[in-house]
């Protein structure tokens, strides 16, 4: 590390580190309190007119700049992972909104039984909290977020809806005709996207482009929702600063954090509140990175629990043509779930289970490429027609498994690999388990038989999707127990009294949907619960 | 694991005039859908000028088939280019798929191209496009199966 000159800002009341999904909830949820809060921010505001749809190079750009691998893109404000020893690479955005400015903005809730799994079923460990306590934020969170769905999913304890549905477009009502044909359960998306105008965002227009930023601001990334919101209640947010290390004084108490800022000086922030919101990567790696004389493990980390049972959610991808043309490029990837494979049925080999996003086709380039991939698409004569036969007709879907936690699955720090600022980055070790590797392949079954019932052609399927680490859960979770938890019942360290986790590293068990409504809704509860205990937060 | 930082890399005439080989016999011409091939100058300018990130690996990939052809590839007759080309493809899938990339991204991106395809060419945005609502009478069915979630009560017991 080269040396920077040192320059200490004014003490705040609160330092949230990451302004992504859940530190825009908490940083929303404290602003009321008028305490000083900050948050610093490795990246930069993303600019929704230079993301890839305002350009007719659009998709090129999404192996590039805005590829959602980070060793791929490689920009300033990223770090590298290692991940040579997973079958699953790692996917983030590192900027104000995290991960949601790049998400398909698919936002299902756990179900009742995700918090019970060791009760139900036997396996990893239940909640220290249950749906029930959950439901309150979910629902403000769905109020904040924006979130299209339609009310009355058999599949759910009653749920308000804030908007009207995402358009089911022709997959959704070939693909659910042949559900229905099938006795199965299917319905339209709980989608985090803008049917109508809402709070200041304009509607979806159908641009398709959801997984490299919404130049429409349809889309909720947080860089649009809640930050917009905590800014007018002054709360600050310094992008372009990334923490080293959290510091920890006599008490044992957090002091504050180190951090570099885009020239490079290292700055130390003192703060009354330390609140760690990096995502299931970053949150582990900068708990490790705190290692010191008074936590040589790593800070919080007495339970040795740090950066182990790291979740992510194994995908497998089915895929179907169809004689008659489909949605095409056009409409929000996702457009319809399904949860008839949710719960466990010991019958089917494997505990817990999965559900499938069915997802609507893709542009000419993408189709072009996997065409080619899959063998479809040959070289040559043959090209033109073989594409013509794909393109604008393909439709099928993703399982997305329930990944039970297992110690060996972790983040490390790597022995040498090191960021633009010269801190140790982290290394993912992770194998797919027996259960995974069952629910996945029982996933791709079902999925064949779905596509062929709908009358699908040339179906392919890749049993694991290697580059869908987009969840990232578990390194640092929730528990009542400190010998088998990080953090307590409401998001403080155990270790550490003045230390709170609020992102994706909470989780307990992963659950078979996607996570960002959960991680929200927890951030909103932890905000709650510091609110409401301010007055004994460190007894 | 791909490195963060990234050297910026020229190709040499001759490592042009094989992509151009190979992207002509990826994506020939075709006087039936009204379509350039991918060795046209102005698409081959493009994916020359986009192999950014790909670059190395893109010179990896010209340079195997070079070796293949052991060196007088650009005289080779039509059919032995076929037979290299196709062999090259089947024991080198990774290297491939690089190429299949970086010729597609620039390709499916031409005005000509996607006039051809009946797309309209211009970004998505602004205008955006239609989508069908669908008929939510579909879910008719699934609402009349009635719930399907497991409850649990708060000690974790399933009721
Ligand atoms: C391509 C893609 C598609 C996805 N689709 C969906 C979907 O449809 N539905 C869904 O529920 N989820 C989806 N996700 C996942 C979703 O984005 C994440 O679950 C969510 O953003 C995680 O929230 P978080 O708060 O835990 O972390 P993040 O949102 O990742 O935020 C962490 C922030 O911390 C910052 N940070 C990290 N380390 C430091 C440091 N040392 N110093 C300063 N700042 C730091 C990062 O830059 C980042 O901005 C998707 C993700 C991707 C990448
Ligand atoms: S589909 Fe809708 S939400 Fe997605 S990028 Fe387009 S306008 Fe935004």
């Amino acid at each position: 590390m080269q040396s920077k000159a040192a320059h200490n800002p004014e003490p705040v009341d609160v330092l949230i580190i990451g302004a992504g999904a859940s530190g825009a909830a908490l940083a929303w949820s404290l602003a009321e309190t008028r305490m000083r809060i900050v948050c610093l921010e490795q990246g930069d505001w993303p600019v929704p007119s230079a993301f890839p749809a305002n350009r007719r190079d659009w998709e090129g750009r999404t192996y590039e700049d805005y590829a959602i691998s980070p060793n791929r893109r490689g920009l300033p404000a990223d770090y590298p992972i290692n991940d040579d020893d997973s079958p699953i690479k790692v996917a983030n955005y590192n900027g104000v909104g995290g991960g949601t400015v790049f998400y398909a903005a698919h936002f299902p809730r756990l179900h009742p039984s995700d918090f019970r799994v060791r009760s139900l079923d036997g396996v990893a460990e239940d909640w220290p909290i249950d749906y029930d306590t959950l439901a309150p934020f979910y629902d403000l969170n769905d109020r904040k977020m924006g979130v299209a769905s339609l009310a009355g999913d058999p599949a759910y304890p009653e749920k308000p809806a804030v908007m009207p549905p995402i358009p089911m477009g022709r997959t959704g009502e070939v693909l659910g005709t042949a559900m229905n044909r099938l006795g199965w359960h299917w319905w339209p998306s709980d989608a985090a996207i803008a049917t109508q105008e809402y709070d200041g965002r304009a509607p979806c227009i159908n641009l398709g482009q959801c997984g490299s930023g919404c130049a429409q601001g349809a889309k909720a990334s947080t860089d649009i929702t809640y930050w917009q919101e905590a800014i007018r209640s002054r709360v600050e947010v310094r992008t372009g600063c990334r923490v080293a290390r959290i510091e920890t004084n006599a008490e044992g108490m957090a002091s504050g954090a180190v951090y570099y800022d885009r020239e490079g000086r290292e700055i130390f922030q003192t703060a009354e509140i330390v609140v760690v919101a990096c995502n299931g990567v970053g949150t582990p790696r900068l708990l490790l990175n705190s290692a010191s004389g008074r936590f040589p493990d790593g800070l919080a980390n007495s339970s040795g629990l740090v950066g182990r049972n790291l979740m992510l959610h194994p995908y497998a991808q089915i895929r179907g043509h169809f004689d008659q043309p489909m949605d095409s490029l056009r409409g929000s990837p996702i457009c319809t779930w399904s949860m008839e494979f949710y719960e466990t049925d010991a019958a089917r080999g494997f505990l817990r289970g999965y559900a499938y996003q069915f997802s609507r086709g893709m542009g000419p380039v993408r189709t072009a490429i996997n065409g080619m991939a899959d063998g479809l698409i040959p070289w040559g004569a043959d090209h033109h027609a073989a594409m013509r036969r794909l393109f604008g007709h393909s439709a099928g879907m993703v399982s997305i498994c329930e990944d039970l936690p297992e110690e060996h699955n972790r983040v490390t720090l790597d022995e040498s690999l090191r960021d633009g600022d010269g801190i140790p980055a982290p290394k993912i070790t992770y194998t797919l388990s027996d259960n995974s590797r069952k629910m996945l392949e029982h996933s791709v079954a079902r999925g064949r038989e779905i596509l062929a019932e709908a009358g699908a052609r040339d179906i392919t399927s890749k049993t694991l999707l290697p580059y869908a680490g987009w969840h990232l859960m578990g390194t640092a979770r929730m528990g009542r127990d400190p010998e088998r938890s990080v953090v307590n019942e409401w998001g403080r360290a155990h270790d550490v009294r003045n230390l709170f986790i609020v992102d994706g590293s909470l989780f307990v068990t992963s659950g078979g949907v996607n996570p960002t409504s959960t991680i929200q809704a927890l951030a909103l509860y932890i905000g709650d619960r510091i609110k409401a205990r301010i007055y004994d937060l460190f007894d | 694991m791909e490195r963060m930082i990234r050297p910026s890399i020229e190709l040499t005439a001759e490592e042009r005039g094989v992509l151009a080989m190979v992207a002509g016999y990826m994506i020939p011409a075709s006087v039936e859908h009204g379509m350039p091939g991918a060795d046209d100058p102005a698409i081959l300018a493009d994916i020359v000028a986009s192999l950014d990130r790909d670059a190395t690996g893109v010179r990896t990939a010209l340079a195997r088939i070079l070796d293949m052809a052991g060196g007088g590839f650009g005289a080779l007759p039509r059919d032995e280019v076929r037979d290299l080309l196709e062999a090259f493809r089947t024991g080198n899938r990774e290297l491939a798929g690089l190429l299949e990339m970086v010729v597609a991204r620039s390709y499916y991106a031409d005005d000509r191209v996607m006039l051809a395809l009946d797309l309209e060419p211009r970004p998505p945005f602004p205008k955006g496009y239609e989508v069908e609502q669908g008929d939510l009478a579909l879910l008719d069915p699934v609402r009349a199966r009635g719930p399907i979630w497991r409850a649990v009560d708060t000690k974790g017991d399933e009721v």
